[in-house]
């Protein structure tokens, strides 16, 4: 999708990269920031984080389009994974399915009428997708057992709390923009 | 470049958004967190459920698993495992189990219970 080219002359290889290329590498850098300082963190309960990355989901997806989007989120699943070594791990397809369904709900969601619902809403809505991907796969592969619902109620109301918090961040992030350009 | 309103405060939708996701959130404590006595026990082993058993009884059963042989306790409405050839006995501390969606699993020995309740509150399986 990126249009960079892999050129091979005689003596070396050189990468041209777009402007587009160079614009999706600085977003997924915050964005890996981002997710790295929250694994800093600890949580009072395991699995419920405030998923302060996905921030920049929201604001690419505003600015620049669920393409973009697309490729900060996975790209920063790919890239923090290997940071803290979780890559295909456990943890690894837990973030990687939540990632996969919170950019469904966002591509569903981006078409909702602009007047009446911001990016709180997609916030909100992406926070659900999220944990939804999440559980789906605790609940097919790592613990195949029904005592998993019990769980569900508590991660539910997280995603509620920090969909909006994190929803209001990106607004205000959104409007500071604006009001620079 | 998708367009949004400037305005900082959450829009008309987003407290649609918020509204529905709190009653959504109110209603998945109500339905998962029911504190309903429970009537029956179904027992797993493994993937297969071994069977289920009427909770207002008592009875002693012995569930074989690949360590040896659980033994589990029904006592008139409640259930719990009594004796377990697990090393860490994390499943006959779990004590005695009453309300509906109440799980205890000893994983060692691959044996799980599970209560339900007059209708199953929840089913995963369908879900």
């Amino acid at each position: 999708m990126t249009r960079s080219t892999i050129k091979k002359t005689s003596k070396s290889t050189s990468i041209q990269t777009t402007k587009a290329d160079h614009h999706i590498a600085k977003l997924t850098a915050l964005a890996i920031g981002l997710h790295v300082l929250e694994a800093v963190f600890p949580s009072p309960l395991p699995g419920v984080k405030p998923g302060i990355a996905n921030i920049i989901t929201l604001y690419v997806l505003i600015q620049y389009g669920f393409g973009t989007a697309a490729w900060v989120s996975l790209l920063r699943v790919f890239a923090s994974s290997l940071l803290l070594g979780h890559f295909l791990s456990p943890t690894f397809v837990l973030s990687l399915s939540g990632a996969l369904l919170s950019l469904a709900a966002l591509w569903l969601a981006q078409h909702l009428p602009k007047r009446y619902f911001s990016v709180i809403t997609l916030s909100i809505l992406a926070a659900f997708a999220h944990i939804a991907g999440q559980l789906l796969i605790v609940r097919l592969w790592l613990i195949p057992h029904a005592g998993v619902s019990y769980l569900i109620p508590i991660f539910a109301f997280a995603a509620l709390v920090f969909g909006i918090v994190n929803g209001v961040i990106c607004k205000r992030l959104i409007n500071s923009s604006h009001q620079i350009s | 470049m998708i367009k949004f309103s400037r305005d900082r405060k959450p829009l008309l939708g987003d407290w649609l958004v918020i509204v529905i996701g709190a009653i959504a959130v109110i209603y998945l404590f109500q339905t998962l967190w029911s504190n309903a006595p429970a009537s029956q026990l179904q027992i797993r082993q493994a993937d297969k459920i071994i069977g289920t058993y009427d909770l207002n009884q008592t009875r002693e059963l012995h569930i074989h698993g690949p360590l040896g042989e659980s033994h589990i306790s029904i006592d008139q409405g409640k259930v719990r495992f009594k004796q377990s050839p697990c090393t860490n006995q994390y499943c006959v501390h779990q004590g005695w189990l009453a309300h509906a969606g109440q799980v205890a699993i000893c994983l060692p020995n691959q044996i799980s219970l599970q209560l339900i309740g007059e209708n199953k509150p929840y089913d995963s399986l369908n879900y």
